[in-house]
C-alpha cells in the first residue's frame, strides 16, 4: 500500500476515535476501550477496502460487515458517518431517547449497519450465514466481522468457527481484537480464551497475528486471506483504549463514560493525535 | 366451494412435520428459500427438501444457536431462511438468538419447530417441549402459527414464507387426523377458524387438539350441550374478533391446548376475554408439570389432553 493511502488512513483512525470519544461522552454511557481498539480496523475496511456506496447502502453485491462485538458502535457509527451514510452531526444523538443511533447497532434502521448486534457470539454466526449464501447463490461478495477477545468465552463462537471451516467459507474474515481485557479484568484471569491462534488453526481456518493498529499490517493480513481458500482469522493485537493515555490497558474504561475533566483530557489527547495524523498526511 | 372438513376425521391419520418436509420440497422450485437444521433433518423431515435442493440445504450440526444465528445472516442478505429442530431445542435453547437476531432486526426467518409438545412421546420431559408458544408470543415482532392437521401445516408453509417477518411454527411428532380436505382448505394469517357452530359454550382449540375438541363436542352433544369449536391456528397476531363473537355468543369459553395453561392460546383467549368481554373460562393443557416419557396417545390421556379432558372442562362450566 501506497504510503499516502497509508496517512489517509492513520487520519481516518484518529478521525473515528475523536468522534466515538464524543458519542461516549454525549451519551454519559457506551463502551469507549473496545471501540478505541478497532478504530485502525473500520478506518481501513470503510475507507479502503470494502465494495460499499453510501448513497445505496443496501446495494445487494456490497461487501458485509458485522460487529459482532455490538458495544463497540461508537467507532462503528463514526466511520459510517465519516463516509457519508449519515451526517457526522447525528453522533451526539448515540444512545439519546429518540435517536437511531441505539446504544447496539441496528439494521435497516441505521445505513450502513448490516447485522444487528449486541448480544456476544451471535454476529460471528449472522456472518457466517451472509458468507454462505454467497458462495450457495453465486455471488462474490466478501463478508467481515470483528469479534472481541472476551466474546471468545462464548461458545456459540466456536459453533460458527466450526460451521465455518465444514463449509469452506473462504469468503469470511474475522478480525479478533485481542485488547486483553473485558469488563471484569484481563481476558487471562476472568477465563483465559488463549491460544486463541491454535484454537482458530484447530478448527481449520487461516490464522494470522499481527498488529491491529498498523494499516499496513491489516491490508497484507486481508489480502493474504483473500487468497486463502479457508475462512480467515486475523488476530490483532491492539491495546484497549488506545490514544487516551488514561483509558490505555485499562479495564475500567470498558463501558463507563468519561466526565467532564476527563473527557476534556481525552479530547485533547485525540484531537492532537488527529492533527499530527493529519499534518503526517498533508506533509506526505 | 365445498365443505371445509372432512366428512371421515379418522380415515387417515399424518404427522404435521411430513407435511411440513412435502411442503417445502414442493415450494422450491417457486419460491428461493434456504432450510437448515441441525442434525434432526429425518425428524423434521427437512431431509426431503435437501435430497431435492442440496444448494439451498444447510445441515448446521448440533448447534442450534448458531443454526438460528446462520437462518438470520442468510435473512440479512437477502434471501428467506426456514431452521428447523425439535421445538425445545429450536426455540427452547435458541430463544435469545431468535429474539436478538431475528426478531428484533424483523428478518424473514421462520422457525419451524418439530417434536413440540408431550407427543415426543418416550424421549420424556427433557424432549416435551410445553412451553414454546409461551416463550415466542412473547417476542415482539414474532408471529405464532400451531396448524391443526397436515392439510392446515402444508398450506401454512407457503403462507408464511408470503409473510414478510419472522415466525414460529409449531409442528408434532406424532401423526395425528386429517381433518381437513386439502381441495377446499385456505390458510388465511391470524383468521380463526369455525370448525362447528355452537350456542352454549366455545371451544378454542390450537393445534392436534383440535380433533380431540371435535370428538369432544360429539360427547357434549350426546348431553345437551351444544358447542362450538374454533381452530385458533394463529396464536399471535390472534384473532379477538372471533373470540369475542363467540364469548358474547356463548358466554362460555374453553381453551384446549396440547402447552402449558400459562402464557399459551389459554392466556391469550383470556387476555381477549378479559379486557373486552370478560368471560367464564377454563382451560385445557398441561397443568404447570414437566412431562414423561410413554407412547404419545398414552401421554395424551394422561395428561387430559383428549375429548373426555375438553369435554370434563366444559362440563364444569355449567355447574
Amino acid at each position: 500500500m501506497e504510503r499516502e493511502k497509508l496517512l489517509c488512513l492513520d487520519e481516518a483512525a484518529a478521525g473515528i476515535r475523536c468522534l466515538s470519544l464524543d458519542a461516549v461522552y454525549n451519551a454519559e454511557s457506551g463502551h469507549p476501550g473496545g471501540s478505541l481498539s478497532i478504530a485502525e480496523i473500520l478506518a481501513y475496511l470503510y475507507f479502503e477496502k470494502m465494495n460499499i456506496d453510501p448513497k445505496n447502502p443496501q446495494k445487494p453485491d456490497r461487501d458485509r460487515m458485522v460487529l459482532s462485538k455490538g458495544h463497540a458502535c461508537p467507532a462503528l457509527y463514526s466511520v459510517l458517518a465519516m463516509r457519508g451514510f449519515f451526517p457526522e452531526t447525528e453522533i451526539p444523538t448515540f444512545r439519546h431517547l429518540g435517536s437511531r443511533l441505539q446504544g447496539h447497532p441496528v439494521m435497516y434502521k441505521i445505513p450502513g449497519v448490516d447485522m444487528s448486534t449486541g448480544s456476544l457470539g451471535q454476529g460471528i454466526s449472522a456472518a457466517c450465514g451472509m458468507a454462505i449464501k454467497a458462495k450457495r447463490c453465486k455471488e462474490d461478495y466478501k463478508v467481515f466481522a470483528i469479534i472481541g477477545d472476551g466474546e471468545s468465552q462464548e461458545g456459540q463462537v466456536w459453533e460458527a468457527a466450526m460451521f465455518a471451516a465444514h463449509y469452506k467459507l473462504d469468503n469470511l474474515i474475522v478480525f479478533l481484537d485481542y485488547n486483553h481485557l473485558q469488563i471484569d479484568g484481563d481476558v487471562r484471569s476472568v477465563m483465559n480464551p488463549t491460544p486463541l491462534d491454535e484454537k482458530f488453526a484447530a478448527f481449520s481456518w487461516y490464522v494470522q497475528v499481527i498488529d491491529g493498529h498498523s494499516i499496513k499490517e491489516i491490508d497484507y493480513a486481508v489480502n493474504n486471506a483473500y487468497k486463502s481458500d479457508k475462512p480467515s482469522v486475523i488476530i490483532c493485537n491492539t491495546v484497549k483504549g488506545k490514544g487516551v493515555s488514561f483509558m490505555e490497558n485499562n479495564h475500567t474504561w470498558h463501558g463507563k463514560a468519561p466526565k467532564k475533566d476527563d473527557y476534556e483530557k481525552a479530547a485533547a489527547e485525540l484531537k492532537a493525535a488527529y492533527e499530527k495524523a493529519r499534518e503526517a498526511r498533508i506533509n506526505g | 366451494m365445498g365443505n371445509m372438513i372432512l366428512a371421515d376425521k379418522n380415515s387417515k391419520r399424518v404427522a404435521t412435520r411430513a407435511a411440513y418436509g412435502n411442503a417445502l420440497a414442493n415450494l422450491g422450485e417457486k419460491y428461493s428459500f434456504f432450510v437448515l437444521d441441525a442434525d434432526l433433518s429425518g425428524s423434521t423431515q427437512t431431509a426431503i427438501f435437501g435430497e431435492k435442493y442440496p444448494e439451498r440445504f444447510i445441515n448446521c450440526g448440533i448447534a442450534e444457536q448458531n443454526m438460528i444465528s446462520i437462518a438470520a445472516g442468510i435473512a440479512a442478505a437477502g434471501t428467506p431462511a426456514f431452521a428447523s429442530s425439535f421445538a425445545m431445542f429450536a426455540c427452547g435453547r435458541a430463544f435469545e438468538q431468535i429474539r436478538n437476531s431475528v426478531a428484533y432486526p424483523e428478518l424473514n426467518v421462520k422457525i419451524c419447530a418439530s417434536h413440540a409438545g408431550v407427543t415426543v412421546g418416550e424421549d420424556g420431559a427433557t424432549h416435551q417441549f410445553c412451553e414454546d408458544i409461551a416463550l415466542m408470543r412473547s417476542v415482539p415482532q414474532m408471529t405464532v402459527i400451531n396448524p391443526a392437521d397436515a392439510t392446515e401445516a402444508y398450506a401454512a408453509v407457503e403462507a408464511i414464507l408470503n409473510h414478510d417477518g419472522p415466525v414460529y411454527m409449531r409442528l408434532g411428532r406424532f401423526a395425528v387426523p386429517v381433518i381437513f380436505d386439502k381441495e377446499n382448505y385456505s390458510f388465511e394469517l391470524g383468521k380463526g377458524i369455525v370448525l362447528a357452530d355452537g350456542s352454549d359454550v366455545a371451544i378454542f382449540a390450537t393445534g392436534i387438539m383440535n380433533a380431540a375438541a371435535l370428538e369432544a363436542r360429539d360427547l357434549l352433544t350426546a348431553e345437551g350441550i351444544d358447542a362450538a369449536v374454533i381452530n385458533i391456528h394463529t396464536i399471535k397476531p390472534i384473532d379477538k374478533e372471533i373470540i369475542v363473537k363467540y364469548a358474547e355468543k356463548t358466554g362460555r369459553i374453553v381453551t384446549a391446548e396440547e402447552h402449558t395453561v400459562i402464557g399459551g392460546l389459554g392466556s391469550a383467549v383470556a387476555e381477549v376475554t378479559s379486557e373486552l368481554c370478560p368471560t367464564r373460562m377454563a382451560r385445557v393443557g398441561i397443568e404447570d408439570c414437566f412431562g414423561t416419557s410413554g407412547k404419545a396417545a398414552e401421554l395424551l390421556d394422561y395428561f387430559n389432553l383428549n375429548a373426555a379432558g375438553i369435554a370434563a372442562k366444559v362440563k364444569a362450566l355449567f355447574r
